[in-house]
């Protein structure tokens, strides 16, 4: 045990209104704790339920440090399981996604169980007559996390068994899925093929913090999106060529501060919040033929315009992922240690909506979010400039002052200036809350 | 021009010794300008454009990475990244003398290196090459990593 185990007050004090600790992003006490507080806490998300279409279907992720299953039992439902044995310990399944058919087998001594979990048959059962076996533990089969909850598609779970509820954790922030998932004409979106998976050496909370950070594109963007614009202005492009599609995905990130500030952030309670409030980045892609019409179509020429009129730019669910309506498209960080995060970029399909809106969506996606993306080479390389600055001895603490004028109420909704720092306070502020509220002497915090 | 099987073969091995030595303005040159650069995802990928690539560049996006990599402000290029592939003999799959169409399918090593790191990828490219004007140009180029659904920290130059 360390400084920070079972001391709340510790904790806590990492947490300034203007100003965060170092041992935050790179204290190894601090990740363990944040494994077992912070990512049992919270919901967290865990996949689609369009990556496990039917029974038996299951799809294997983590939720924090925890390798979990995601399932499809028989009467539907998705289940989220411990990815354990819970005879020795073996993890049940190893590929990525598959169908398992009725039940899980474990490939070590061949318990089986159903696919929510129960125990089902034991080789050998007689062995376990006499033993009382039905009151132990591994009796009850494979272990389902604390809670699942399925929003539209989205599945999320929270590890600890009791704790705060799916509304009452999200609330309104929901309105940015309900608004991705609104842009089907159909109201229902479909994962489109694997992931992108993108390695970086430094602390998942660094990948959060950059999602609202909209003072570093015009800066560490300049060369790619920079030399895009530089690049498309030196070739006298003719009117009547289409314009190159990096302009539209990858130029508009060299836009200036003002254009930033004027677009907005709101944060909600809890630590979500999104960029974007007014316009974004998004806001001047080209309209693709037969969509709107369709959309027209479901929901009416009214209704149609305001789910479109949404252009949010980056939506942060904390703790750990962002989701972007208008691309449809959803990045998980993925803790992997306190130096070491894993991110999946998952982009869906609108059902109902024609293929060109994929089609730019993948193309999004490669362009932003691939290990060979330039894009993505940027900000890499800043992060882990971050990571390893953050261990020098030249200061402890990390600045999240810009535009903090005193005195934040972060469990009510604010909409401000799109450069503020308020969405990394507000994460700050739900981080120490969650981090804290199981710890023993919890009161010791407040 | 009478072209041969060698001169298909010299031409792979001169296309990996560009990227190598960085000569990447000549390396451009190489491409017939409605090319694509493809990276699959995953293993076998058929669809260029309804799922994620790890790349799928036209003309423009090629230049662009091209130039970017000699810009002031590159940040993750500082210091620079170099790479190195060794590359087996490749097969031609297709020789049509008459269409002025080849495909080659070549097995390689790329090394890449920036810094303290250094990383191995084993891939297999198959390259699809066109004779215009008595010159052999590369008309789609794709890269299938044998790890592509793998999870990668930064590759920066062209495997
Ligand atoms: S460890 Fe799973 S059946 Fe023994
Ligand atoms: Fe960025």
């Amino acid at each position: 045990m360390g400084k920070y185990s079972d001391n709340p007050a510790a904790v806590a004090a990492l947490v300034q209104p203007h100003q965060v600790h170092k041992d935050t992003y790179i204290d190894a006490e601090i990740y363990q704790l944040e494994m077992r507080h912070l990512f049992s806490n919270t919901w967290v998300f865990v996949g689609h339920d369009s990556q496990t279409p039917t029974k038996g279907d299951y799809f294997t992720t983590q939720v924090g440090d925890q390798p979990v299953i995601m399932v499809r039992h028989s009467d539907n439902e998705i289940h989220v399981l411990y990815n354990r044995c819970p005879h020795k310990g073996t993890k049940i399944a190893i590929d990525r996604s598959g169908n398992t058919g009725k039940f899980f087998r474990c490939p070590y001594h061949a318990w089986s169980f159903k696919t929510n979990g129960c125990l089902l048959a034991i080789p050998l059962k007689k062995g376990y007559a006499q033993t009382e076996f039905n009151d132990s533990e591994s009796a009850k089969g494979m272990q389902p996390v604390g809670a699942v909850h399925n929003h539209r598609g989205f599945v999320f779970a929270r590890l600890a068994v009791e704790g705060i509820s799916f509304e009452a954790f999200f609330g309104d922030s929901l309105s940015s899925l309900d608004n991705m998932v609104d842009r089907s004409p159909e109201g229902r979106l479909e994962v489109a093929g694997p992931p992108l998976r993108y390695m970086h050496q430094c602390n998942w909370k660094m990948l959060v913090d950059n999602q609202t950070d909209t003072c570093h594109p015009m800066v560490a963007h300049e060369s790619s999106a920079g030399t895009a614009v530089k690049l498309f202005d030196a070739a006298n492009w003719p009117e009547d060529k289409p314009k190159p599609v990096a302009m539209e995905i990858i130029a508009p990130f060299m836009s200036p501060y003002e254009f930033f500030e004027d677009m907005g952030i709101r944060t909600w309670p809890n630590g979500h919040g999104h960029t974007g409030v007014h316009h974004s980045i998004h806001s001047d892609y080209s309209a693709i033929p037969g969509y709107h019409d369709a959309m027209n179509e479901t929901y009416g020429a009214e209704k149609a315009a305001e789910i479109l009129g949404e252009n949010r730019h980056n939506t942060v669910y904390f703790p750990n992922i962002m989701i972007k309506g208008p691309i449809q498209q959803l990045r998980n960080f993925i803790p992997m240690g306190p130096d070491k995060t894993l991110v999946e970029s998952y982009i869906y399909r609108l059902v109902g909506a024609p293929d060109q809106l994929l089609a730019r969506t993948a193309m999004y996606n490669r362009m932003i979010n691939a290990p060979t993306s330039i894009v993505g080479h940027d900000d890499l390389e800043m992060y882990e400039r971050a990571q390893e600055g953050l261990h020098s001895q030249g200061s402890d603490w990390i600045n999240i002052q810009r535009l903090y004028e005193g005195e934040e109420d972060m469990s009510v909704e604010a909409v401000e200036n799109g450069t503020t720092e308020r969405q990394m306070r507000n994460q700050f502020d739900a981080w120490s809350r969650f981090m804290t509220m199981s710890m023993p002497n919890s009161e010791a915090a407040e | 021009m009478s072209i041969t099987r060698d001169d298909i073969i010299d031409f792979i091995y001169a296309e990996a010794r560009m990227l190598d030595e960085g000569r990447y303005s000549e390396w451009l040159d190489l491409w017939l300008e409605d090319g694509h650069y493809w990276m699959p995802l995953d293993y076998k990928q058929a669809d260029p454009h309804l799922v994620t690539s790890l790349l799928y560049e036209d003309n423009f996006m090629l230049r662009l990475r091209v130039e970017r990599l000699n810009g002031e402000r590159t940040f993750s290029q500082k210091p620079k990244s170099r790479c190195h592939h060794v590359i087996q003999r490749p097969f031609v799959d297709e020789f049509d003398v008459e269409a002025g169409h080849f495909v080659t399918n070549t097995s390689m090593h790329y090394v890449e290196t920036r810094l303290d790191e250094q990383f191995l990828l084993a891939l297999t490219a198959t390259h699809e090459l066109k004779l215009v004007d008595g010159r052999l140009r590369i008309a789609n180029k794709r890269v299938d990593l044998l790890n592509s659904d793998a999870a990668f920290g930064n590759i920066q130059l062209l495997p």
